[in-house]
Parts: C-alpha cells; sequence; structure tokens
C-alpha cells in the first residue's frame, strides 16, 4: 500500500493520473505533461513534493555531525535561513544521497530523496556520536516554481507573514519554513507546511492561476535545467567529480575529514575517468536512458534522456569518457544519430543557453 | 474512457485500421495515445515500401516512451501522413482522424477479418487497465 500526501484527494480532483513512486501515490500529470511543463517555464506551476523526506538535525553537536558527513561544509551557512546543496558519501567517495541543507534557528533541516529515505535516516542513525537528534517531520512540500511564482504566491499570502528570502535561502514563519528554491531551473518557492494547512494552500494557488505539475514535468524541467536525479544519473558507484557535481565538494577547510574525502582526493590526483555531460541531438528521434553513446574517446551511455519541450529536440545527460569533447552517436534502437556534446544546463529561466 | 469507434478494426497491438475503397489507413488508438502522453515524434514507413502485418512498420515517441508501431495488414505502403512531422501532436488531439500515419494496399483484403472489432479491443484494454 503506498503512503498517500495530504494533497492526494486535490490531486485526484484536479483529473491527475496517480502512479507509485518510491512507496508514494503521485501524480504523474494531470493531463498534458507538456503543458504543465511550459507553464512552469512561462507562468507558475506548483507540485506535491511532499513525498521528499525532512529529517531536523540538532542538539549541540549537530554541525559537527554534519560537517563529517556531508561533502558540502555547513560551515558556510553563516546565518540563519541559508541553504547549502550537496551529498552524502560513503567511505569511496560514492553518492549516498543528494540534499539541501538548511541551516535553521535551532540546528539544520535536510530534505533528502524520497527513493533513499530508509537508506539516509539508517546512514544518519547510525553514524551519530555525542549530543545530536535525528528527527524525521512528516509535513507537506509545496514547490511553486515559475517566472510567475513569487507573485503568485503573495497574492494568496504566502508571504504575509514572511520577508521574501534570497535565492538559496529559506525563511521560517510560524510552523512553515518558505525557501526560495527548486528543481526547474526557474525562479520560486518551496513551501513546507504542516499537512492539514496543506490543501488549503494547494487551492489557492490554483485559484490565483497557478497550474498543477506533476512528476513527469518536473523531470523534464530538471533536465532542462541540468540537475541531475538520484538513481539515474548518480548512485553510490559514482563519486561527485564524476557526477558533475565537484563544485558541491568544499575541500577548505584542508582539516575537515568529511566521509569520502580521501577517495575523492585520491580521485581528483588520479584523474577522473568519465565525466558527466549533456547531449543535445541534432536529429529526430528522443534519447532515453540506458542508450550507448559512441565517441571519439570511447563509449558512455545516457544516464536521462528525453524530448525538451523547450528547445523542441531531446536532450540527455550522459556518462561519457573524460576525454570526449564535441560530437557523440547515440545509439537509438541500434541506428547510432548524432549528437553535440554541451554543458548543461540547456534552458535556465525560461530560454536556451 | 477512451473511445473505440464501431466502424473500426483493431489490433492487439493498439493500432487502428479503416477500409476506404481497398486502401486500409493506420493509426494508433485512443487507448494508446493516452498511455503513451504527448507524441513528440513519429518515425514512418517508406512510400512504397511492402509491409508484414504483424511487423514493424515505425515507431512513435512520446515524453515517456518510444513504442513500436506494427502493420496491422500485409500490404504495400501509399501513402504516409506527412503532417505528423511537424506536428506530432496530432496523434493525441485527433488519433482516429489527423493523427493517422499510414495507407496500405492489402495484399488481401481479407486480413482485415481477423482484426479485433471494437467490442472486443475495448474488453482488451479494460483488461489491461486492471
Amino acid at each position: 500500500m503506498n503512503r498517500k500526501t495530504a494533497l492526494h484527494a486535490e490531486h485526484v480532483a484536479a483529473g491527475a493520473k496517480m502512479v507509485a513512486f518510491a512507496g508514494w501515490d503521485m501524480p504523474l500529470n494531470y493531463g498534458s505533461q507538456v503543458e504543465e511543463h511550459h507553464a512552469v517555464r512561462n507562468g507558475a506551476g506548483v507540485f506535491d513534493v511532499s513525498h521528499m523526506t525532512v529529517v531536523d538535525i540538532a542538539g549541540p553537536g549537530a554541525r559537527g555531525f554534519l560537517r563529517r558527513l556531508l561533502a558540502g561544509d555547513v560551515e558556510r551557512l553563516a546565518e540563519v535561513g541559508r541553504a547549502l546543496y550537496t551529498t552524502l558519501l560513503n567511505e569511496t567517495g560514492g553518492i549516498v544521497d543528494d540534499l539541501i541543507a538548511y541551516r535553521m534557528r535551532q540546528g539544520y533541516r535536510l530534505v533528502v530523496n524520497a527513493a533513499t529515505r530508509d537508506k539516509v535516516l539508517d546512514w544518519l542513525r547510525t553514524r551519530v556520536t555525542g549530543e545530536v537528534t535525528v528527527a524525521e517531520r512528516d509535513m507537506a512540500i509545496l514547490a511553486v516554481q515559475g517566472p510567475e511564482a513569487i507573485a503568485c504566491c503573495e497574492s494568496v499570502g504566502v508571504l504575509r507573514a514572511a520577508v521574501l528570502p534570497a535565492r538559496f535561502n529559506a525563511v521560517t514563519a510560524g510552523n512553515r519554513t518558505i525557501a526560495r528554491t527548486g528543481y526547474t531551473g526557474e525562479d520560486g518557492l518551496e513551501i513546507m507546511l504542516p499537512n492539514e494547512e496543506a490543501p488549503a494552500l494547494w487551492r489557492g494557488l490554483l485559484g490565483a492561476g497557478v497550474h498543477p505539475a506533476g512528476l513527469a514535468a518536473r523531470d523534464t524541467l530538471r533536465l532542462e535545467a541540468g540537475l541531475n536525479l538520484y538513481g539515474q544519473d548518480m548512485d553510490e558507484s559514482v563519486s561527485p567529480l564524476a557526477a558533475n557535481l565537484g563544485w558541491t565538494v568544499h575541500w577548505n577547510p584542508q582539516e575537515r575529514d568529511f566521509i569520502g574525502r580521501r577517495a575523492l582526493e585520491r580521485e581528483r590526483s588520479a584523474g577522473v575517468a568519465t565525466k558527466l555531460t549533456g547531449l543535445a541531438l541534432t536529429v529526430r528521434g528522443v534519447m532515453r536512458p540506458g542508450q550507448r553513446v559512441v565517441t571519439e574517446a570511447g563509449e558512455g551511455a545516457v544516464t536521462s534522456g528525453l524530448f525538451s519541450p523547450t528547445l523542441g529536440y531531446s536532450i540527455a545527460l550522459a556518462r561519457l569518457p573524460a576525454e570526449a569533447s564535441q560530437a557523440a552517436d547515440v545509439l537509438i534502437r541500434d541506428k547510432p544519430l548524432p549528437a553535440r556534446i554541451v554543458r548543461p544546463p540547456f534552458v535556465r529561466r525560461g530560454h536556451a543557453e | 474512457m477512451s473511445e473505440t469507434p464501431n466502424e473500426l478494426r483493431y489490433a492487439e497491438t493498439h493500432e487502428w485500421a479503416r477500409e476506404e475503397d481497398g486502401i486500409v489507413a493506420v493509426g494508433i488508438t485512443d487507448h494508446a495515445q493516452d498511455a503513451l502522453g504527448d507524441v513528440v515524434y513519429v518515425e514512418l514507413p517508406e512510400p512504397g515500401q511492402w509491409v508484414a502485418a504483424r511487423e514493424e512498420a515505425g515507431v512513435v515517441e512520446s515524453v515517456k516512451a518510444a513504442s513500436d508501431i506494427y502493420a496491422p495488414v500485409t500490404g504495400t505502403v501509399v501513402a504516409v501522413n506527412e503532417q505528423l512531422e511537424d506536428a506530432p501532436e496530432l496523434v493525441n488531439q485527433d488519433p482516429y482522424g489527423d493523427g493517422w500515419f499510414f495507407r496500405i494496399e492489402p495484399d488481401d483484403a481479407a486480413e482485415l477479418g481477423e482484426l479485433l472489432d471494437a467490442d472486443t479491443y475495448a474488453e482488451t484494454c479494460a483488461a489491461e487497465d486492471e
């Protein structure tokens, strides 16, 4: 039996096609995922992302604990409300999960993937030393995204008791945390709130002209924005250096001995053998995960591939030999089709890069 | 609920076939387009190409997946819907009309009778959905 979010009845009422996702019953689309995609690029869309796992880390040892566990350094979160996108690594430098860490008034809040919930909670709890509490929070999360998202949120009073946070910051107002973050490449807010308050906010946003958007649109939007999906573009067999996430690793100060650091240092000095990069298909067709990619430097594979509604052609993330550049052939139904090797993102704030 | 017009014949692989003056028009069903989601690209056979019943004659790519299109009858392709090249969304908007894929001149017109009628096809879809 899959878990249902507090918005389940709202999804059904909005005509959602519901699917099982990471143990949850989630909306795939509300009719047309392409329309939902364009609504987010051109106006505003709202996603129910309550399936994501919210974990609060508190206690006097919280900061030291996260400085040991995360590849990014929470010490850099100089003020309450600041956020950091980073990874949780294992001893070999493989990615256990990617997450956002927020500095809260009391400790830190981590938002981790739904599919990795049990693994990550176990990972955190078994590594606790000293006075640290690890508490999962059962709450709803609405991601309102798009160029009109903030104006729509303001029109329904989301920011009545809070100032608009700066990008990649959060504010707490009463029992809500409002973060200026997202997974679409657009401006917008992610609102964490008690389950019982979620349906009214959802209905208010829809009434303000915000388009409901499902998991399928979330996937096309995040790939256009060049954002990795855990379990598809990265997993425990891949380090952040090989997953285009080197920027999420904070090497300084050198004495910060985070889990996986030594493995990453070895990989960095030996040279990273593969890279995760973008592909843009130059002919008709659609790249899909698992397809083989042939380059002059050797072979690789598509990790995420789909048709980009914004660009009108197929885009992908692919794991390729580090030396591969410029051109590749993607084997689509055994036919080699030409693609350009490009640096993600493909789309930023509504426009082709 | 998907539409399955009575005057058409259907393949279990979700193509429809409509006979008009000895030529068989082929497309995918309302049920199929709904399951695929937004269609973004259709690969059609070449006019003049001979295709065998139940064998691959093209591919439809949606935002979700690639799916083979099978010829419902054996014969020669006499026309393809070139509109789909620029407007693949016609497959979603009008699967039984402007969203047609190709037309076949059948080797044996009686082969059409081996396809499913609307009620039987609708039952197949209902069973799949369960």
